[in-house]
Protein backbone atom coordinates (compact mmCIF):
# COMPACT_ATOMS: atom_id res chain seq x y z
CA UNK A 1 0.00 0.00 0.00
CA UNK A 2 2.60 1.94 0.95
CA UNK A 3 4.83 1.58 -1.69
CA UNK A 4 1.58 2.00 -4.25
CA UNK A 5 1.43 5.60 -2.81
CA UNK A 6 4.81 6.50 -3.20
CA UNK A 7 4.36 5.34 -6.96
CA UNK A 8 1.45 7.37 -7.74
CA UNK A 9 3.59 10.74 -5.83
CA UNK A 10 6.82 9.68 -8.13
CA UNK A 11 4.89 9.44 -11.32
CA UNK A 12 3.16 12.64 -10.50
CA UNK A 13 6.35 14.49 -10.38
CA UNK A 14 7.71 12.44 -13.21
CA UNK A 15 4.94 13.86 -15.16
CA UNK A 16 6.02 17.86 -14.74
CA UNK A 17 9.63 16.66 -15.13
CA UNK A 18 8.61 14.74 -17.89
CA UNK A 19 6.63 18.03 -19.53
CA UNK A 20 9.67 19.77 -18.53
CA UNK A 21 11.41 17.77 -20.62
CA UNK A 22 9.30 17.49 -23.48
CA UNK A 23 9.72 21.12 -24.17
CA UNK A 24 13.06 20.79 -23.86
CA UNK A 25 13.56 18.20 -26.51
CA UNK A 26 10.81 19.82 -28.90
CA UNK A 27 13.43 22.73 -29.03
CA UNK A 28 15.84 21.05 -29.68
CA UNK A 29 14.91 18.60 -32.26
CA UNK A 30 13.58 21.27 -34.42
CA UNK A 31 16.44 23.91 -33.96
CA UNK A 32 19.19 22.09 -32.23
CA UNK A 33 19.11 25.10 -29.39
CA UNK A 34 19.61 23.42 -26.02
CA UNK A 35 17.23 25.80 -23.53
CA UNK A 36 18.30 25.70 -20.25
CA UNK A 37 15.72 28.54 -19.46
CA UNK A 38 12.65 25.48 -19.77
CA UNK A 39 12.89 25.38 -16.19
CA UNK A 40 12.44 29.00 -15.51
CA UNK A 41 9.97 28.89 -18.67
CA UNK A 42 8.40 26.48 -16.46
CA UNK A 43 8.06 28.76 -13.12
CA UNK A 44 7.56 31.66 -15.18
CA UNK A 45 4.37 29.92 -16.52
CA UNK A 46 3.55 29.03 -12.43
CA UNK A 47 3.58 32.28 -11.52
CA UNK A 48 1.95 33.93 -14.32
CA UNK A 49 -1.05 31.36 -13.57
CA UNK A 50 -0.80 32.54 -9.95
CA UNK A 51 -0.70 35.97 -10.89
CA UNK A 52 -4.11 35.59 -12.48
CA UNK A 53 -5.87 33.54 -10.15
CA UNK A 54 -4.99 33.63 -6.79
CA UNK A 55 -6.87 35.87 -4.65
CA UNK A 56 -4.59 38.09 -3.33
CA UNK A 57 -3.41 38.96 -7.22
CA UNK A 58 -6.13 39.49 -9.58
CA UNK A 59 -8.51 36.97 -8.27
CA UNK A 60 -9.54 35.58 -12.05
CA UNK A 61 -11.20 32.24 -12.19
CA UNK A 62 -9.23 29.37 -12.73
CA UNK A 63 -10.74 28.26 -15.77
CA UNK A 64 -9.76 31.60 -17.32
CA UNK A 65 -6.47 32.29 -15.68
CA UNK A 66 -5.40 28.53 -17.04
CA UNK A 67 -5.86 29.67 -21.22
CA UNK A 68 -4.87 33.10 -20.33
CA UNK A 69 -1.29 31.89 -19.10
CA UNK A 70 -1.60 29.54 -21.98
CA UNK A 71 -1.86 32.10 -24.38
CA UNK A 72 0.27 34.67 -22.75
CA UNK A 73 3.50 32.00 -22.15
CA UNK A 74 3.09 30.77 -26.17
CA UNK A 75 3.28 34.06 -27.18
CA UNK A 76 6.51 34.37 -25.17
CA UNK A 77 7.92 31.42 -26.10
CA UNK A 78 7.33 32.95 -29.96
CA UNK A 79 8.58 36.22 -29.31
CA UNK A 80 11.81 34.92 -27.82
CA UNK A 81 12.58 32.84 -31.28
CA UNK A 82 12.11 35.27 -32.95
CA UNK A 83 13.97 38.49 -31.16
CA UNK A 84 16.46 35.86 -29.86
CA UNK A 85 16.82 32.89 -30.88
CA UNK A 86 17.03 33.29 -34.32
CA UNK A 87 20.06 35.81 -34.62
CA UNK A 88 21.92 32.72 -33.10
CA UNK A 89 21.66 30.80 -36.13
CA UNK A 90 25.10 30.10 -37.39
CA UNK A 91 26.48 30.67 -34.35
CA UNK A 92 28.01 27.65 -31.97
CA UNK A 93 25.80 25.54 -29.43
CA UNK A 94 27.72 26.77 -26.76
CA UNK A 95 26.59 30.67 -27.57
CA UNK A 96 22.90 29.33 -27.97
CA UNK A 97 23.44 27.57 -24.48
CA UNK A 98 24.95 30.75 -23.00
CA UNK A 99 22.23 32.37 -23.80
CA UNK A 100 19.41 30.46 -22.47
CA UNK A 101 21.08 30.18 -19.05
CA UNK A 102 21.54 33.87 -19.19
CA UNK A 103 17.50 33.87 -19.89
CA UNK A 104 16.97 31.95 -17.13
CA UNK A 105 18.50 34.30 -14.91
CA UNK A 106 16.38 36.93 -16.13
CA UNK A 107 13.25 35.47 -16.05
CA UNK A 108 14.11 34.52 -12.04
CA UNK A 109 14.98 37.92 -11.47
CA UNK A 110 11.68 38.90 -12.55
CA UNK A 111 9.56 36.57 -11.08
CA UNK A 112 11.35 37.76 -7.50
CA UNK A 113 10.59 41.16 -8.12
CA UNK A 114 7.33 40.73 -9.23
CA UNK A 115 5.57 37.81 -7.07
CA UNK A 116 8.39 37.64 -4.33
CA UNK A 117 10.48 35.31 -3.43
CA UNK A 118 8.68 32.97 -1.05
CA UNK A 119 6.83 29.99 -2.15
CA UNK A 120 3.26 30.39 -3.42
CA UNK A 121 0.86 27.60 -3.88
CA UNK A 122 -1.73 27.94 -6.75
CA UNK A 123 -5.32 27.95 -6.18
CA UNK A 124 -6.53 25.47 -8.76
CA UNK A 125 -9.26 23.12 -7.91
CA UNK A 126 -7.43 20.13 -7.48
CA UNK A 127 -5.30 21.40 -5.23
CA UNK A 128 -5.38 19.83 -1.07
CA UNK A 129 -7.84 17.54 -1.78
CA UNK A 130 -7.41 13.56 -0.96
CA UNK A 131 -9.30 10.72 -2.30
CA UNK A 132 -9.35 7.78 -0.71
CA UNK A 133 -9.21 4.28 -2.56
CA UNK A 134 -9.91 1.24 -0.79
CA UNK A 135 -7.70 2.40 1.92
CA UNK A 136 -5.35 4.15 -0.20
CA UNK A 137 -4.99 7.84 0.58
CA UNK A 138 -4.24 9.46 -2.83
CA UNK A 139 -4.06 13.17 -3.67
CA UNK A 140 -6.50 13.99 -6.17
CA UNK A 141 -3.86 16.60 -7.09
CA UNK A 142 -1.31 14.04 -7.84
CA UNK A 143 -4.15 11.79 -9.87
CA UNK A 144 -4.97 15.43 -11.62
CA UNK A 145 -1.52 15.64 -12.45
CA UNK A 146 -1.30 11.87 -14.14
CA UNK A 147 -4.32 12.77 -15.96
CA UNK A 148 -3.38 15.20 -17.08
CA UNK A 149 -0.28 14.60 -18.44
CA UNK A 150 -2.00 11.74 -20.15
CA UNK A 151 -4.38 13.95 -22.07
CA UNK A 152 -1.95 16.01 -22.63
CA UNK A 153 0.49 13.76 -24.69
CA UNK A 154 -1.98 12.66 -26.42
CA UNK A 155 -3.26 15.60 -27.63
CA UNK A 156 0.20 16.48 -28.42
CA UNK A 157 0.38 12.96 -30.51
CA UNK A 158 -2.42 13.55 -32.88
CA UNK A 159 -1.50 17.16 -33.38
CA UNK A 160 2.22 15.90 -34.67
CA UNK A 161 1.07 12.70 -36.46
CA UNK A 162 -2.02 14.18 -38.04
CA UNK A 163 -2.19 17.74 -38.58
CA UNK A 164 -0.06 19.82 -41.04
CA UNK A 165 2.04 21.56 -39.04
CA UNK A 166 2.78 18.61 -36.89
CA UNK A 167 3.89 17.16 -40.01
CA UNK A 168 5.88 19.92 -40.89
CA UNK A 169 7.32 20.31 -37.22
CA UNK A 170 8.50 16.44 -37.40
CA UNK A 171 9.77 17.17 -41.25
CA UNK A 172 11.62 20.31 -39.58
CA UNK A 173 13.34 18.10 -36.68
CA UNK A 174 14.06 15.31 -39.00
CA UNK A 175 15.61 17.02 -41.76
CA UNK A 176 16.31 20.76 -41.56
CA UNK A 177 17.74 21.50 -44.75
CA UNK A 178 15.20 19.19 -46.45
CA UNK A 179 12.02 21.34 -44.92
CA UNK A 180 13.79 24.02 -46.63
CA UNK A 181 13.84 21.94 -49.98
CA UNK A 182 10.13 21.23 -49.54
CA UNK A 183 9.18 24.68 -49.03
CA UNK A 184 8.33 24.29 -45.32
CA UNK A 185 8.82 27.74 -43.62
CA UNK A 186 11.34 26.43 -41.30
CA UNK A 187 11.98 29.86 -39.12
CA UNK A 188 8.02 30.18 -38.74
CA UNK A 189 8.09 26.33 -37.46
CA UNK A 190 10.90 27.26 -35.41
CA UNK A 191 9.24 29.67 -33.67
CA UNK A 192 5.55 27.78 -33.64
CA UNK A 193 8.05 25.10 -31.41
CA UNK A 194 9.15 27.64 -29.07
CA UNK A 195 4.95 28.75 -28.58
CA UNK A 196 4.54 25.30 -28.42
CA UNK A 197 7.65 24.83 -25.84
CA UNK A 198 6.43 27.78 -23.98
CA UNK A 199 2.78 26.02 -23.30
CA UNK A 200 3.90 22.98 -22.22
CA UNK A 201 6.28 24.30 -19.77
CA UNK A 202 3.21 26.30 -18.34
CA UNK A 203 1.13 23.23 -18.02
CA UNK A 204 3.89 21.56 -15.98
CA UNK A 205 4.04 25.01 -14.24
CA UNK A 206 0.43 24.89 -13.50
CA UNK A 207 0.56 21.02 -11.76
CA UNK A 208 3.40 21.40 -10.09
CA UNK A 209 2.20 24.64 -8.12
CA UNK A 210 -1.40 22.99 -7.66
CA UNK A 211 0.20 19.95 -5.85
CA UNK A 212 2.69 21.71 -4.16
CA UNK A 213 4.55 25.45 -4.34
CA UNK A 214 6.54 27.29 -6.32
CA UNK A 215 9.01 30.37 -5.65
CA UNK A 216 11.47 31.90 -8.39
CA UNK A 217 14.11 28.97 -8.06
CA UNK A 218 11.89 26.40 -8.82
CA UNK A 219 12.92 26.87 -12.25
CA UNK A 220 16.03 24.62 -11.22
CA UNK A 221 13.97 21.25 -11.75
CA UNK A 222 15.17 21.94 -14.86
CA UNK A 223 17.89 20.48 -14.31
CA UNK A 224 15.88 17.30 -13.37
CA UNK A 225 14.15 17.82 -16.61
CA UNK A 226 17.29 17.96 -18.50
CA UNK A 227 18.81 14.80 -16.89
CA UNK A 228 15.20 12.89 -17.80
CA UNK A 229 15.90 14.24 -21.61
CA UNK A 230 18.95 12.61 -21.61
CA UNK A 231 18.02 9.34 -20.33
CA UNK A 232 15.29 9.58 -22.57
CA UNK A 233 17.76 9.69 -25.30
CA UNK A 234 17.53 13.46 -26.10
CA UNK A 235 16.36 13.32 -29.66
CA UNK A 236 12.63 11.37 -28.61
CA UNK A 237 9.54 12.63 -27.42
CA UNK A 238 8.19 9.68 -25.83
CA UNK A 239 11.75 8.71 -24.28
CA UNK A 240 11.77 12.89 -22.41
CA UNK A 241 8.34 11.42 -20.54
CA UNK A 242 9.86 8.24 -19.69
CA UNK A 243 12.89 9.57 -18.61
CA UNK A 244 10.56 11.97 -16.34
CA UNK A 245 9.31 9.40 -15.25
CA UNK A 246 11.80 6.92 -14.05
CA UNK A 247 13.43 10.08 -12.20
CA UNK A 248 10.36 10.71 -10.69
CA UNK A 249 9.37 7.35 -9.40
CA UNK A 250 13.23 7.02 -7.93
CA UNK A 251 12.87 10.16 -5.73
CA UNK A 252 10.65 8.88 -3.33
CA UNK A 253 11.56 5.24 -3.28
CA UNK A 254 15.59 6.66 -2.78
CA UNK A 255 14.43 9.22 -0.16
CA UNK A 256 12.12 6.19 1.97
CA UNK A 257 14.67 3.06 1.45
CA UNK A 258 18.50 5.42 1.16
CA UNK A 259 20.58 7.08 3.68
CA UNK A 260 19.17 10.05 3.91
CA UNK A 261 21.49 12.72 2.39
CA UNK A 262 22.15 10.20 -0.36
CA UNK A 263 18.88 10.26 -1.81
CA UNK A 264 19.15 13.05 -4.18
CA UNK A 265 21.86 11.57 -5.46
CA UNK A 266 20.15 8.65 -6.76
CA UNK A 267 18.52 10.30 -10.00
CA UNK A 268 22.07 11.62 -10.96
CA UNK A 269 23.65 8.24 -10.14
CA UNK A 270 20.77 7.12 -12.40
CA UNK A 271 21.83 9.24 -15.04
CA UNK A 272 25.37 7.88 -15.16
CA UNK A 273 24.67 4.59 -15.28
CA UNK A 274 22.36 5.08 -18.14
CA UNK A 275 25.19 7.09 -19.93
CA UNK A 276 27.01 4.23 -19.22
CA UNK A 277 25.12 1.89 -20.35
CA UNK A 278 23.95 2.93 -23.29
CA UNK A 279 25.91 5.90 -24.47
CA UNK A 280 25.12 4.74 -27.88
CA UNK A 281 21.38 6.40 -27.83
CA UNK A 282 22.85 9.18 -26.91
CA UNK A 283 25.99 9.67 -29.05
CA UNK A 284 24.35 8.46 -31.93
CA UNK A 285 22.09 11.21 -31.84
CA UNK A 286 24.66 13.58 -31.78
CA UNK A 287 26.35 12.03 -34.79
CA UNK A 288 23.35 12.18 -36.79
CA UNK A 289 23.29 15.88 -36.36
CA UNK A 290 24.59 17.66 -39.52
CA UNK A 291 26.54 20.92 -38.68
CA UNK B 1 18.71 24.56 -79.76
CA UNK B 2 15.82 25.13 -81.84
CA UNK B 3 13.89 26.95 -78.74
CA UNK B 4 16.29 29.87 -78.37
CA UNK B 5 13.95 31.96 -79.05
CA UNK B 6 11.49 31.25 -76.69
CA UNK B 7 11.71 32.15 -73.21
CA UNK B 8 13.68 29.74 -71.29
CA UNK B 9 11.81 27.67 -68.22
CA UNK B 10 15.00 29.01 -66.37
CA UNK B 11 17.89 31.13 -66.90
CA UNK B 12 20.55 32.19 -64.63
CA UNK B 13 23.16 34.99 -65.63
CA UNK B 14 26.35 35.78 -63.70
CA UNK B 15 25.77 34.40 -60.25
CA UNK B 16 28.04 34.38 -57.82
CA UNK B 17 27.77 32.57 -54.60
CA UNK B 18 29.76 31.98 -51.57
CA UNK B 19 30.50 30.32 -48.10
CA UNK B 20 31.36 32.81 -46.10
CA UNK B 21 34.15 34.20 -47.29
CA UNK B 22 34.75 31.23 -50.16
CA UNK B 23 33.97 32.32 -53.48
CA UNK B 24 32.04 28.26 -54.57
CA UNK B 25 30.65 30.00 -57.94
CA UNK B 26 32.54 32.54 -60.30
CA UNK B 27 29.88 33.77 -62.68
CA UNK B 28 27.69 30.73 -63.94
CA UNK B 29 25.52 31.42 -66.54
CA UNK B 30 22.97 29.50 -68.41
CA UNK B 31 19.54 28.40 -70.02
CA UNK B 32 17.04 25.27 -69.94
CA UNK B 33 14.86 25.16 -72.22
CA UNK B 34 11.06 24.24 -71.46
CA UNK B 35 10.55 20.97 -71.65
CA UNK B 36 14.19 19.86 -71.78
CA UNK B 37 16.86 17.80 -70.12
CA UNK B 38 19.79 19.72 -69.35
CA UNK B 39 22.88 18.59 -67.69
CA UNK B 40 25.26 19.38 -65.26
CA UNK B 41 29.01 18.05 -65.39
CA UNK B 42 31.48 18.19 -63.22
CA UNK B 43 34.06 16.70 -60.65
CA UNK B 44 33.90 16.80 -57.13
CA UNK B 45 33.76 20.41 -55.48
CA UNK B 46 32.99 22.19 -58.92
CA UNK B 47 29.94 23.64 -57.66
CA UNK B 48 27.06 21.73 -59.12
CA UNK B 49 25.13 21.69 -55.77
CA UNK B 50 25.65 25.40 -54.85
CA UNK B 51 24.84 26.22 -58.14
CA UNK B 52 21.34 24.14 -57.32
CA UNK B 53 21.18 25.63 -53.84
CA UNK B 54 21.59 29.34 -55.05
CA UNK B 55 18.59 28.12 -57.87
CA UNK B 56 16.25 27.10 -54.98
CA UNK B 57 16.79 30.07 -52.81
CA UNK B 58 18.76 27.73 -50.05
CA UNK B 59 21.83 29.87 -50.80
CA UNK B 60 21.34 33.73 -51.84
CA UNK B 61 23.65 34.46 -55.08
CA UNK B 62 26.19 37.51 -54.55
CA UNK B 63 25.50 38.36 -57.76
CA UNK B 64 23.93 38.18 -61.16
CA UNK B 65 19.98 36.93 -61.90
CA UNK B 66 17.84 33.66 -61.46
CA UNK B 67 14.66 34.30 -63.82
CA UNK B 68 11.78 31.41 -64.18
CA UNK B 69 10.26 31.78 -67.35
CA UNK B 70 11.59 35.84 -67.49
CA UNK B 71 10.55 36.10 -63.92
CA UNK B 72 13.12 36.98 -61.38
CA UNK B 73 12.99 34.73 -58.74
CA UNK B 74 17.21 35.17 -57.25
CA UNK B 75 17.17 36.30 -53.50
CA UNK B 76 13.47 34.56 -53.18
CA UNK B 77 12.87 32.75 -49.81
CA UNK B 78 12.75 28.66 -50.86
CA UNK B 79 9.52 28.36 -49.93
CA UNK B 80 8.24 31.35 -52.20
CA UNK B 81 10.75 29.16 -55.34
CA UNK B 82 8.96 25.50 -54.48
CA UNK B 83 5.23 27.65 -54.84
CA UNK B 84 6.67 28.95 -57.90
CA UNK B 85 7.40 25.75 -59.86
CA UNK B 86 10.57 24.56 -58.62
CA UNK B 87 11.43 21.14 -57.57
CA UNK B 88 14.98 20.29 -55.48
CA UNK B 89 15.50 16.88 -55.19
CA UNK B 90 19.16 17.02 -52.87
CA UNK B 91 22.30 15.34 -52.93
CA UNK B 92 22.12 12.65 -50.78
CA UNK B 93 17.88 12.33 -50.92
CA UNK B 94 17.56 14.09 -47.54
CA UNK B 95 14.47 11.96 -47.16
CA UNK B 96 12.31 12.60 -43.41
CA UNK B 97 13.91 8.75 -42.34
CA UNK B 98 11.80 8.56 -39.43
CA UNK B 99 8.05 9.93 -41.59
CA UNK B 100 6.08 7.44 -43.57
CA UNK B 101 6.66 7.49 -47.51
CA UNK B 102 3.32 8.73 -47.53
CA UNK B 103 3.72 11.47 -45.16
CA UNK B 104 7.00 12.36 -47.06
CA UNK B 105 5.20 12.42 -50.15
CA UNK B 106 2.24 14.88 -48.43
CA UNK B 107 5.05 16.91 -47.39
CA UNK B 108 6.34 17.44 -51.03
CA UNK B 109 2.66 19.05 -51.39
CA UNK B 110 3.43 21.10 -48.75
CA UNK B 111 3.12 24.10 -50.42
CA UNK B 112 0.55 23.24 -52.19
CA UNK B 113 -4.00 24.16 -51.07
CA UNK B 114 -5.32 20.74 -49.36
CA UNK B 115 -7.71 20.60 -52.21
CA UNK B 116 -5.42 20.90 -54.90
CA UNK B 117 -5.83 17.15 -56.05
CA UNK B 118 -2.70 15.99 -54.28
CA UNK B 119 -4.45 12.81 -53.49
CA UNK B 120 -4.42 12.46 -57.37
CA UNK B 121 -1.38 13.41 -57.65
CA UNK B 122 0.28 10.75 -55.25
CA UNK B 123 -1.56 8.34 -57.41
CA UNK B 124 0.34 9.73 -60.23
CA UNK B 125 3.79 8.89 -58.52
CA UNK B 126 2.77 5.78 -57.39
CA UNK B 127 2.03 4.74 -60.88
CA UNK B 128 5.79 5.64 -61.72
CA UNK B 129 6.86 4.31 -58.68
CA UNK B 130 4.82 1.12 -58.04
CA UNK B 131 7.83 -0.05 -55.08
CA UNK B 132 6.75 3.20 -53.41
CA UNK B 133 2.94 2.10 -53.21
CA UNK B 134 3.59 -0.79 -51.51
CA UNK B 135 5.88 0.80 -49.09
CA UNK B 136 3.52 3.70 -48.41
CA UNK B 137 3.41 2.97 -44.36
CA UNK B 138 7.03 1.92 -43.93
CA UNK B 139 9.36 4.02 -42.61
CA UNK B 140 11.03 6.43 -45.37
CA UNK B 141 14.65 5.66 -43.71
CA UNK B 142 14.13 2.04 -43.92
CA UNK B 143 14.08 2.18 -47.60
CA UNK B 144 17.00 0.85 -49.52
CA UNK B 145 19.16 3.74 -51.30
CA UNK B 146 17.39 3.16 -54.77
CA UNK B 147 14.16 3.04 -53.12
CA UNK B 148 14.70 6.42 -51.28
CA UNK B 149 16.62 8.72 -54.23
CA UNK B 150 12.98 6.85 -56.22
CA UNK B 151 10.93 8.75 -53.07
CA UNK B 152 13.42 12.15 -53.21
CA UNK B 153 12.03 12.26 -57.11
CA UNK B 154 8.41 11.43 -56.15
CA UNK B 155 8.18 13.71 -53.28
CA UNK B 156 9.90 16.18 -55.72
CA UNK B 157 7.23 15.64 -58.15
CA UNK B 158 4.22 16.36 -55.86
CA UNK B 159 4.93 19.71 -55.58
CA UNK B 160 3.77 19.76 -59.57
CA UNK B 161 7.08 22.15 -60.71
CA UNK B 162 7.77 23.02 -63.79
CA UNK B 163 11.49 22.18 -63.29
CA UNK B 164 12.69 19.67 -61.22
CA UNK B 165 16.82 19.77 -60.43
CA UNK B 166 18.02 16.78 -59.52
CA UNK B 167 21.67 16.65 -57.65
CA UNK B 168 23.36 13.39 -58.36
CA UNK B 169 20.08 11.21 -59.01
CA UNK B 170 22.74 8.02 -59.44
CA UNK B 171 24.81 8.64 -56.65
CA UNK B 172 25.51 5.39 -54.92
CA UNK B 173 23.18 3.32 -56.57
CA UNK B 174 23.78 -0.28 -58.85
CA UNK B 175 24.11 0.62 -62.94
CA UNK B 176 20.45 -0.97 -63.47
CA UNK B 177 19.29 0.88 -60.83
CA UNK B 178 20.67 3.91 -62.31
CA UNK B 179 18.64 3.01 -65.27
CA UNK B 180 15.54 2.35 -64.05
CA UNK B 181 15.52 6.01 -62.29
CA UNK B 182 16.80 7.62 -65.29
CA UNK B 183 13.86 6.21 -67.64
CA UNK B 184 11.52 7.52 -64.85
CA UNK B 185 12.61 11.01 -64.98
CA UNK B 186 12.73 10.78 -69.16
CA UNK B 187 9.18 9.72 -68.56
CA UNK B 188 7.78 12.35 -66.24
CA UNK B 189 9.59 14.77 -68.90
CA UNK B 190 7.92 13.82 -71.60
CA UNK B 191 4.72 12.92 -70.08
CA UNK B 192 4.37 15.31 -67.02
CA UNK B 193 6.10 17.90 -69.09
CA UNK B 194 8.58 18.80 -66.24
CA UNK B 195 11.80 20.54 -67.71
CA UNK B 196 14.84 18.80 -65.41
CA UNK B 197 17.71 20.28 -64.66
CA UNK B 198 20.10 17.56 -63.84
CA UNK B 199 23.38 17.43 -62.19
CA UNK B 200 25.56 14.98 -62.17
CA UNK B 201 28.92 13.28 -62.26
CA UNK B 202 28.13 10.35 -64.10
CA UNK B 203 28.48 11.71 -67.21
CA UNK B 204 27.59 9.60 -70.27
CA UNK B 205 24.66 8.40 -68.49
CA UNK B 206 23.72 12.31 -67.79
CA UNK B 207 24.57 13.21 -71.08
CA UNK B 208 22.62 10.01 -72.66
CA UNK B 209 19.44 11.16 -71.04
CA UNK B 210 20.15 15.01 -71.69
CA UNK B 211 19.45 17.31 -74.65
CA UNK B 212 22.15 19.39 -74.07
CA UNK B 213 24.98 19.65 -71.23
CA UNK B 214 27.26 22.25 -69.18
CA UNK B 215 30.49 21.52 -67.96
CA UNK B 216 31.23 23.20 -64.73
CA UNK B 217 35.00 23.22 -63.11
CA UNK B 218 35.79 25.55 -60.12
CA UNK B 219 32.87 27.85 -60.50
CA UNK B 220 32.56 28.54 -63.83
CA UNK B 221 31.21 27.20 -66.83
CA UNK B 222 34.12 25.83 -68.95
CA UNK B 223 32.51 24.30 -71.85
CA UNK B 224 28.80 23.53 -73.29
CA UNK B 225 26.98 22.04 -76.02
CA UNK B 226 24.50 19.60 -77.42
CA UNK B 227 24.90 16.02 -75.78
CA UNK B 228 26.03 14.64 -78.85
CA UNK B 229 28.49 16.59 -79.26
CA UNK B 230 29.55 16.98 -76.04
CA UNK B 231 29.72 12.74 -75.74
CA UNK B 232 32.18 13.10 -78.70
CA UNK B 233 34.46 15.38 -77.34
CA UNK B 234 37.75 13.99 -76.83
CA UNK B 235 38.15 16.46 -73.67
CA UNK B 236 34.93 14.82 -72.15
CA UNK B 237 35.67 11.72 -73.08
CA UNK B 238 39.13 11.72 -71.45
CA UNK B 239 37.97 13.90 -68.65
CA UNK B 240 34.43 12.61 -67.56
CA UNK B 241 34.10 9.24 -69.50
CA UNK B 242 36.81 7.43 -68.61
CA UNK B 243 37.89 6.77 -72.43
CA UNK B 244 41.92 5.89 -72.31
CA UNK B 245 43.61 6.52 -75.89
CA UNK B 246 45.41 4.13 -76.47
CA UNK B 247 49.90 4.66 -77.00
CA UNK B 248 51.93 6.90 -75.70
CA UNK B 249 49.19 7.28 -72.79
CA UNK B 250 51.20 10.20 -69.75
CA UNK B 251 52.49 11.86 -73.07
CA UNK B 252 49.01 12.60 -74.74
CA UNK B 253 47.31 13.14 -71.80
CA UNK B 254 49.27 15.90 -70.63
CA UNK B 255 49.17 17.22 -73.82
CA UNK B 256 45.11 16.89 -73.89
CA UNK B 257 45.05 18.08 -70.36
CA UNK B 258 42.04 20.74 -70.75
CA UNK B 259 42.33 22.27 -73.81
CA UNK B 260 39.43 24.18 -73.03
CA UNK B 261 41.18 27.13 -70.91
N1 LIG C 1 29.01 24.50 -46.37
C1 LIG C 1 30.13 24.87 -47.02
N2 LIG C 1 31.02 25.69 -46.44
C2 LIG C 1 32.15 26.08 -47.09
N3 LIG C 1 32.48 25.69 -48.32
C3 LIG C 1 31.63 24.86 -48.95
C4 LIG C 1 30.43 24.41 -48.34
N4 LIG C 1 29.77 23.60 -49.20
C5 LIG C 1 30.56 23.55 -50.30
N5 LIG C 1 31.66 24.31 -50.16
C6 LIG C 1 32.73 24.51 -51.15
O1 LIG C 1 32.18 25.05 -52.34
C7 LIG C 1 32.72 24.42 -53.47
C8 LIG C 1 31.62 23.84 -54.33
O2 LIG C 1 30.96 22.80 -53.60
P1 LIG C 1 29.70 22.01 -54.15
O3 LIG C 1 29.14 21.23 -53.04
O4 LIG C 1 28.81 22.96 -54.85
O5 LIG C 1 30.40 21.06 -55.19
P2 LIG C 1 29.76 19.90 -56.08
O6 LIG C 1 30.10 20.21 -57.49
O7 LIG C 1 28.34 19.71 -55.75
O8 LIG C 1 30.61 18.66 -55.61
P3 LIG C 1 30.17 17.12 -55.42
O9 LIG C 1 30.22 16.49 -56.77
O10 LIG C 1 31.24 16.57 -54.54
O11 LIG C 1 28.82 17.10 -54.81
C9 LIG C 1 33.69 23.39 -52.97
O12 LIG C 1 34.99 23.93 -53.07
C10 LIG C 1 33.32 23.18 -51.53
O13 LIG C 1 34.47 22.90 -50.76
MG1 LIG D 1 27.28 18.22 -54.97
Amino acid sequence: MESLQLLVSGLANGCVYGLIALGFVLIYKATEALNFAQGDMMMLGAFVTLGLTNDHYWALPFWVSVPIALLLMGAFGYVLEITLLRRMSGQSQIAVVVLTVALGFIIRFLAGAIWGHEPQSLESPIAGVNVRLSGLVLGLDEVAVILVTIVLTGLLYLGFAHTRLGLAMQATSQNQLAAYYMGIPVKRVSALIWCLSGVVATAAGILLASKGSIDPNSGFLGIKAFAAAVIGGLGSLPGALLGGLVIGVIEPFAARYVAAGFSQVVPYAVLLLVLIIRPSGILSQVRDKKV
Amino acid sequence: MSQSNAVPMLSVSNIESYYGPIIAIRGISLEVPKQRIVAVLGANGAGKTTLLKTISGIMEPEKGAVMLEGQAIGGDEPAAIVRKGVAHVPEGREIFPLLSVRDNLSLGAYTRPAADGIAEDMEMVFGYFPILKERAGQLAGTLSGGQQQMLAIARGMMARPRIMLLDEPSLGLSPLAVKEIFAVIRRLNVEQGVTMMLVEQNARAALELADYGYVLELGRVVMEGSSSRLLSSPDIQEFYLGVKESGQRGQRRWKRRKTWR
